[in-house]
C-alpha cells in the first residue's frame, strides 16, 4: 500500500500545462525513480508534494488520508523531507546552520524565550549526523557559499536525509558531483530506504535509475504513462518510455 | 591517483583550508574598517594632539554618533535581508513629535511623563515600521518605494500636525541625565543608552533565532520558505525592529537638542546607511555584522571632529564619507564575485531594496532552469 498517492494532479504555467491530470504513488521502504524528458513535469511534481507550489485540481491522499499540502510547513510536519534542484541552501551560512534551519536548538532558561540558540549541541548535532551519513561535509564553520558544487549537494542531500521520517524526494541529487560523490549519494538513498522511507529519485541517468531504483515510474507531457518494476527493466525500455517510441511498439 | 579521486581530495583541501578564527577576522570588512578609524584617530592626532586628544574631544564624538549608532542598529538588519530603509530619519522626526506632544499635554516635567513620552515614541517608530513591513510583504512593494513613501509621509504628517514649527517642550530632567548627562566622569548617558540599544541588538543578531532569520532571508530568500521559515512574519519584524530604533533615536534627539528637528534629519537616512554599509554590511544582503556598524558609523563623526580641529573646511567631511562609501561596496562587490567564480554559483539577489541594480562585473555563470 503506497504511503502517498496523488491523484489527477493539475497545474499549469499560463498556457502551458505543466501537469496534466497527473498520478503517481510512493511506498513506504521503495526506492521509487521518476524519469522523463525536460519539461514532463518532473520537478512541478515534486515542487507541488513538498508543499512548495500549489496545484489548481487534484488530490492528495498521505497514509490514506486526504491532505493539503498548503506549505512547505505542512510536508515537514508530515516527515517529508525534498532536497530541490536548486538545492534551497542559505550561500552565507555555514553547514551547520543550513541544517538546522527552521529547527535550531534553543537553550535552556529565560533566554529560551527570545529564540536564543545552543550553538554547541547544534554543531555536535549535525556533525554527528554528517559522519552517520557517510556524507564528506569537512568543515562546518565555513558559509556553505564558498564551498565547491559536490560538497553543497552533499550538505542538501544530507540535510534531507537526516530529517526525513516517512518520505524524502530527491530532484536530480547527483546532478553536480563526480564519480566517487555520486556512488555516496546512492549507497546513501539505499540506507535511507532500508529505515523504511519512501524514497522519490528524478534522475536523467538511467544507469543509475537502474541501479538503485525498486519501481519507475515514467511522466511525459505531464501525466504517468507508465510504472515499471525496475529490475525486469533494461535501459533500451526506459528510453522509450520517456520518448514515447514504446508505445509505438505496443500499438 | 585517479582523475575524480584528485579532484574529491581537492575539494575536500579546499573546503578544510577556509576556516581559522585569525584568518577570518582578519578578513572580516569590520576589522579592516577598524584599522582605518584607528588610522584616522593616529593622523588627527598627530596633526592637533592637544586637541584631538582630550576628554572633551571624544566624548563629543561619541555623543554625536550615539543617535546615528542606535538609527544603525535598525538599519543594520533591514540591510542584511537585502531590503533598504530610507524612512529612518523622518520616522526619527515623527516619534519625537509625537512623545513631545504627549508630553506636553501631560505637563511636561517629572520622569513619569518623560517615561511616558519614551513608550510614545517608540511605539510611534514601532507603527511606521509595521507599515513598512507590511507594504513590504503583503503589498509586495520594493523596500526602496515602499520606505521612499513612508518618508515623506511621516515626516509630511510630523509637518502638519505642528504647522512646521518646531515644539522646545522637553522634561528638563531629560534633558538634564539623557541629554546632557553622565553616568559617570565623562561617559555620557547618551552613549550609554546607545550602548545598551547595540548590545541588545548584536545579542539578537548574532545569537538568536530572529536574527538567524534575518541572514537567512538576505542569504536566500526561496530557501527559507521552502523550509517552512514564516518568512512575511520575520521580514516584517525586521522593518519594526528599524522602526522601534528610529523611535528610540526621536527620543534622544529630543533629549540632546531640546526641540524636535523637524528640518534637520532629511539627510540622516543616508548618512546611516552609509556608515552601516562602511561598516561591513552588504546591499546584497546575507553579510553585516553589529561590530561594523558601530566602526562604520564612527568615521563619519571622527572625520567631521578631526577636520574641525585640524582647521579643515568641515564640508570636506562629506567627500571623504562619499569615496569611503564607493570603496566599501567596491570591495564587498571584489568579494562577491571572488566568491561566485570560487563556488561556480551566481549569488542570486542581484537587487537593493527589492530594486533591480545592473552590474558590469561578471559574477559566475549563468543559473540552471529547472522544468
Amino acid at each position: 500500500m503506497p504511503i502517498l498517492e496523488a491523484r489527477k494532479v493539475v497545474r499549469t504555467y499560463g498556457q502551458v500545462v505543466a501537469l496534466d491530470e497527473c498520478d503517481f504513488d510512493v511506498t513506504e521502504g521503495e526506492v521509487t525513480a521518476l524519469i522523463g524528458d525536460n519539461g514532463a513535469g518532473k520537478s512541478t511534481l515534486i515542487k507541488i508534494l513538498s508543499g512548495t507550489e500549489q496545484m489548481e485540481s487534484g488530490d492528495i491522499h498521505f497514509q490514506g488520508e486526504r491532505v493539503s499540502m498548503t506549505s512547505p510547513a505542512v510536508a515537514r510536519d508530515l516527515g517529508i523531507e525534498t532536497v530541490f534542484q536548486d538545492l534551497a541552501l542559505c550561500p552565507h551560512l555555514d553547514p551547520v546552520r543550513n541544517w538546522y534551519l527552521e529547527r535550531e536548538i534553543r537553550i535552556g532558561g529565560l533566554m529560551r524565550l527570545l529564540g536564543f540558540m545552543n550553538n554547541k549541541l547544534m554543531k555536535s548535532g549535525s556533525q554527528d549526523a554528517f559522519s552517520e551519513l557517510g556524507a564528506t561535509v569537512k568543515a562546518l564553520s565555513v558559509p556553505v557559499g564558498d564551498m565547491s558544487g559536490g560538497q553543497k549537494q552533499s550538505v542538501a542531500v544530507a540535510r534531507a536525509a537526516s530529517w526525513a521520517n516517512k518520505i524524502i524526494f530527491l530532484d536530480e541529487p547527483t546532478a553536480a558531483l563526480g564519480v566517487v560523490q555520486t556512488h555516496n549519494v546512492l549507497e546513501l538513498i539505499k540506507r535511507v530506504r532500508d529505515k523504511g522511507i519512501g524514497v522519490v529519485f528524478i534522475s536523467h541517468s538511467m544507469p543509475e535509475v537502474l541501479s538503485v531504483a525498486d519501481s519507475v515510474q515514467v511522466l511525459r507531457r505531464g501525466r504517468r504513462v507508465m510504472t515499471l518494476a525496475a529490475k525486469s527493466t533494461t535501459l533500451e525500455e526506459l528510453v522509450g518510455a520517456m520518448t514515447g517510441a514504446l508505445d509505438e511498439e505496443v500499438r | 591517483m585517479t582523475a575524480t579521486e584528485r579532484e574529491v581530495a581537492a575539494q575536500e583541501i579546499v573546503a578544510e583550508s577556509s576556516p581559522g578564527l585569525v584568518k577570518t577576522i582578519t578578513r572580516a570588512q569590520a576589522t579592516q574598517i577598524v584599522i582605518v578609524l584607528f588610522g584616522l584617530f593616529i593622523l588627527f592626532a598627530l596633526i592637533n594632539p592637544e586637541a584631538f586628544v582630550s576628554v572633551f574631544n571624544f566624548r563629543s564624538i561619541i555623543v554625536n554618533a550615539s543617535i546615528f549608532i542606535v538609527l544603525g542598529v535598525g538599519v543594520t538588519f533591514v540591510i542584511i535581508t537585502a531590503g533598504i530603509d530610507l524612512s529612518i530619519g523622518s520616522v526619527l522626526v515623527f516619534s519625537s513629535v509625537m512623545s513631545a506632544l504627549v508630553m506636553e499635554e501631560l505637563g511636561t516635567e517629572g520622569w513619569a511623563i518623560a517615561a511616558v513620552g519614551a513608550v510614545v515614541a517608540v511605539l510611534a517608530g514601532a507603527l511606521w515600521g509595521l507599515i513598512n513591513g507590511l507594504l513590504v510583504t503583503k503589498a509586495k512593494v520594493p523596500a526602496f518605494i515602499v520606505t521612499l513613501g513612508t518618508m515623506g509621509m511621516a515626516l509630511g504628517i510630523s509637518q502638519v500636525i505642528t504647522g512646521g514649527i518646531d515644539l522646545y517642550n522637553v522634561p528638563e530632567v531629560l534633558v538634564d541625565t539623557v541629554g546632557f548627562g553622565n553616568i559617570f566622569w565623562e561617559i555620557p548617558m547618551l552613549a550609554v543608552v546607545a550602548f545598551v540599544v547595540v548590545i541588545i541588538g548584536g545579542l539578537v543578531l548574532h545569537r538568536s533565532k530572529f536574527g538567524l532569520y534575518t541572514y537567512a532571508l538576505g542569504s536566500n530568500l526561496e530557501a527559507c520558505r521552502r523550509v517552512g521559515i514564516r518568512v512575511d512574519f520575520n521580514l516584517t519584524w525586521v522593518y519594526v525592529v528599524s522602526g522601534i530604533c528610529a523611535g528610540i533615536g526621536g527620543y534622544l534627539s529630543l533629549s540632546l537638542y531640546q526641540q524636535t528637528t523637524i528640518a534637520g534629519n532629511s539627510l540622516t537616512n543616508l548618512a546611516v546607511i552609509a556608515g552601516v554599509v562602511i561598516g561591513g554590511t552588504s546591499l546584497f544582503g546575507g553579510v553585516g555584522t553589529m561590530f561594523g556598524t558601530v566602526i562604520g558609523l564612527l568615521i563619519p563623526v571622527t572625520l567631521r571632529q578631526g577636520f574641525v580641529i585640524s582647521g579643515v573646511q568641515a564640508f570636506w567631511q562629506e567627500v571623504v564619507v562619499g569615496i569611503f562609501l564607493i570603496g566599501a561596496v567596491y570591495i564587498d562587490g571584489v568579494r562577491r564575485a571572488r566568491a561566485s567564480r570560487r563556488s561556480g554559483v551566481q549569488p542570486k539577489q542581484k537587487t537593493i531594496g527589492g530594486l533591480k541594480i545592473g552590474s558590469t562585473r561578471k559574477e559566475g555563470n549563468s543559473e540552471k532552469k529547472s522544468n
